[in-house]
């Protein structure tokens, strides 16, 4: 298929610079006679085609270069989505949702061109229930704008990527954060979707307006949108869980001799039952970077950064087990905090990680893999990575979500030295088969986008494959 | 320690809703709007409740004045830590004329009658942007006052508070009682659990008309109109500098 080989393109462009505006392809003497459709329905304001409007609705923040659609239009309601797709439709357009454009994979490229469908104005957050811990957002609503509005209930929606992405977003590309260990990720959380259909039918995965926190009716339709990064509708609400925030919340942070000794430590705090929200895994590439950014002086090794979440008189016992369980294999300089300032200090490092690395070599962009693996195989697979880092001389601290098995090599690199690049790209396709060698996945959290298409095949075989095109196809 | 905090906390339209002004122009669309608490307020009670944890502090009382919605606003400050809440009941006309002179004089009744040792307040409101409760309470009370505090601390019986200011930071040295007045970056406020939510119902709050505190709440200001700031116009492309230079020089600009 086309769309598969495609995904090999990333060598030969200098993947940071925007490719020169797209003119308008054979297709898109179609796109000019619908543009006074979409005005109709949408307004003049609600439809672009300005060249600035275009490039910032094709690129997100990978490292993906920019394909802008061809039109971009700006719907107020479901009924506009519904009646935009319909023209869409009728014209054998391709469709784009976008919500914030802060992906990882290229999601949102305009490959063919096409109408991407700009959800920003649709910013709702409707149907609050808080003794049901539930709520219905609309695209525009981004994940800390949900729990600035609900500061005051005591309720919060902890799935927390790093940037402040769309919520229906995040449910398109089945996003996780740093506690997926404890509150799981959108998977988990996502109740019920309003989702447009390519051809205008707005469908509800779950039945309009339900939100059980369980149910066996039927084929799970919510699920199957969670994750589908863009490819089967559009979502234009979404019913999420939601949790109440903690009593209490402690961090703690721990450095250990190598990373079999850390990865220990993170299995035997899970089988002890200790209460733990997060559990971050730096390496000591990612220490030594974090140190010099911050002006810290963490010990040179393996670490972790933990955070306990619970009843206030809990912690008190939930860190003195952590902190034997470290001792007994090897960790040193336990030091934790529950006030929100010394958290704040102790976990700056895991927060500034990006940046720090970004920071150690100046002038060059940062890629992060994302690959996650059953935990019991994460030293193996850490150590061969690290060891293919230092052979093809690539700088790639790392740090991971050591409780999901989830890892990203934040890898820094000069997008203006074509050898440099394409190390980089074998070394990321190396680590993704040396990650589904281990029965684990090529992308924990950001998705297949436009780059993992064809590792998507490779893991899930040829008979998921057709079963997922025939579900597109219709 | 035996002080007691008083802490002013505002119910306003929440700072991430759109402002509607309304179609007759007297003021802006309240109706169904999301409020919550002022955010200077949020700070304000966070350092009352970070002083008592400290044990600086005994009792921390939340007050607002309004009608019956203002007691969600002193649920949330008990949430957050506060001991127990004061309800000033005003409502109709006089609260939609409610502005910082009468609410200085009623928190300068209650403090005498709750006998507190500091009043901590939010800067302003974001409502209206005033900045005048805090200075007025402590002209009414003649206690010394630390507006625009960035950093407050309790050294033997004294206050000392950085203010923030045009020139950068100033401290000085304050004798208590006294009224503090919070900046944005005095705290970060805690955001209430649900625990501490519902721990929060059974705490009391007390029922207060102005009149028992001898506090006329008349206004002595007219609002005559509200309206919406002008419509940004579309700006126009030209082609040469030359017609740039033209069209500065007939918009008077040049």
């Amino acid at each position: 298929m086309i769309l598969f080989r495609q995904a090999l393109r990333f060598t030969s462009r200098l993947p940071f610079i925007c490719g020169r505006c797209r003119t308008y392809s054979a297709q898109v003497g179609s796109v000019e006679r619908v543009i006074s459709a979409f005005r109709s329905v949408s307004g003049d304001e609600g439809v672009s085609v300005g060249s600035a409007v275009r490039e910032q609705h094709g690129r997100d923040e990978s490292v993906h270069i920019c394909r802008p659609p061809d039109v971009v239009v700006f719907p107020r309601s479901v009924e506009e989505v519904s009646a935009l797709a319909k023209i869409c439709h009728h014209h054998q357009l391709p469709m784009i949702p976008f919500g914030t454009g802060t992906g990882l994979e290229g999601g949102v490229g305009a490959l063919k061109g096409g109408v991407c469908f700009s959800l920003r104005k649709m910013e709702q957050v409707l149907d609050l229930h808080q003794e049901d811990f539930d709520v219905t957002v609309e695209p525009g609503v981004t994940r800390k704008g949900l729990n600035s509005y609900l500061r005051d209930t005591g309720l919060w929606f902890p799935v927390d990527p790093g940037a402040d992405a769309s919520l229906c977003g995040m449910a398109a590309t089945s996003a996780s954060g740093t506690n997926a260990v404890r509150y799981g990720t959108m998977r988990e959380n996502v109740l019920n979707l309003e989702v447009v259909l390519a051809d205008g039918t707005v469908l509800h995965t779950a039945g309009k307006g339900r939100r059980p926190r369980k149910t066996s009716a039927g084929y799970n339709l919510t699920n199957l949108f969670v994750g589908s990064e863009g490819t089967l509708g559009i979502i234009t609400k979404a019913t999420l869980r939601l949790y109440g925030i903690p009593e209490s919340m402690v961090s703690a942070v721990c450095s250990f001799p190598s990373v079999q000794s850390a990865v220990d430590s993170t299995v035997q705090i899970l089988q002890a039952g200790v209460s733990i929200a997060r559990i971050e895994f730096l390496d000591d590439v990612m220490i030594n970077a974090c140190n010099r950014f911050n002006n810290l002086s963490y010990a040179v090794t393996p670490t972790l950064f933990l955070e306990f979440h619970g009843s206030s008189k809990s912690m008190q016992e939930q860190v003195s087990i952590t902190e034997e369980i470290t001792r007994d294999n090897g960790g040193s300089d336990f030091a934790w905090a529950e006030d929100e300032e010394t958290r704040g200090r102790l976990w700056k490092a895991r927060h500034d990680a990006w940046y720090a690395a970004l920071a150690l070599r100046p002038g060059c962009k940062a890629y992060s893999t994302d690959v996650c693996v059953p935990i019991s195989r994460l030293p193996q697979i850490i150590v061969e990575t690290k060891e293919d880092l230092i052979r093809n001389n690539i700088t790639g601290p790392i740090a991971g979500h050591v409780g999901d098995g989830n890892f990203h090599c934040l890898i820094v690199l000069d997008p203006n030295d074509p050898d440099e690049v394409q190390r980089v790209h074998s070394f990321t396709e190396r680590l993704a088969r040396r990650a589904l060698a281990m029965d684990g996945t090529c992308t924990g959290e950001h998705g297949i986008g436009l780059g993992k298409r064809a590792l998507l095949r490779e893991e899930v075989g040829p008979s998921a494959i057709e079963v997922m095109l025939e579900h597109r196809r219709r | 320690m035996s002080a007691r905090v008083l802490v002013g906390v505002k119910r306003v339209i929440d700072y991430a809703v759109k402002i509607r002004v309304k179609p007759d122009r007297t003021g802006v669309v309240t109706d169904g709007v999301k409020h919550s608490m002022n955010p200077f307020c949020e700070i304000a009670v966070e350092e009352a409740v970070k002083l008592k944890e400290k044990k600086l502090v005994k009792e921390v009382v939340a007050v607002s004045c309004g009608p019956q919605q203002v007691q969600e606003t002193i649920r949330t400050a008990l949430a957050m830590g506060a001991d127990r809440g004061i309800h000033v009941e005003v409502s109709g006309k006089d609260y939609e004329t409610l502005g910082p002179l009468q609410v200085s004089k009623i928190l300068a009744a209650l403090a005498k009658k709750e006998q507190a040792d500091l009043i901590i307040l939010g800067k302003q409101a974001i409502d209206d942007d005033c900045n005048q409760t805090g200075q007025m309470t402590a002209a009414l009370l003649d206690w010394p006052q630390g507006t625009f505090a960035s950093e407050v601390n309790i050294e033997a019986d004294k206050l000392k508070v950085v203010r923030e200011i045009d020139g950068g930071l100033e401290t000085i040295k304050i004798n208590l009682p006294a009224v503090v007045t919070a900046d944005l970056r005095l705290n970060t406020p805690r955001y209430a659990t649900l625990p501490n939510i519902m721990k929060a119902k059974k705490k009391k709050i007390a029922n207060v008309k102005p009149a028992d505190l001898g506090v006329d709440v008349s206004s002595r200001l007219e609002v005559l109109k509200v309206d919406e700031p002008p419509q940004r116009q579309a700006g126009v492309k030209v082609e040469t500098v030359h017609d740039l230079v033209g069209k500065l020089k007939e918009a008077g600009r040049i």
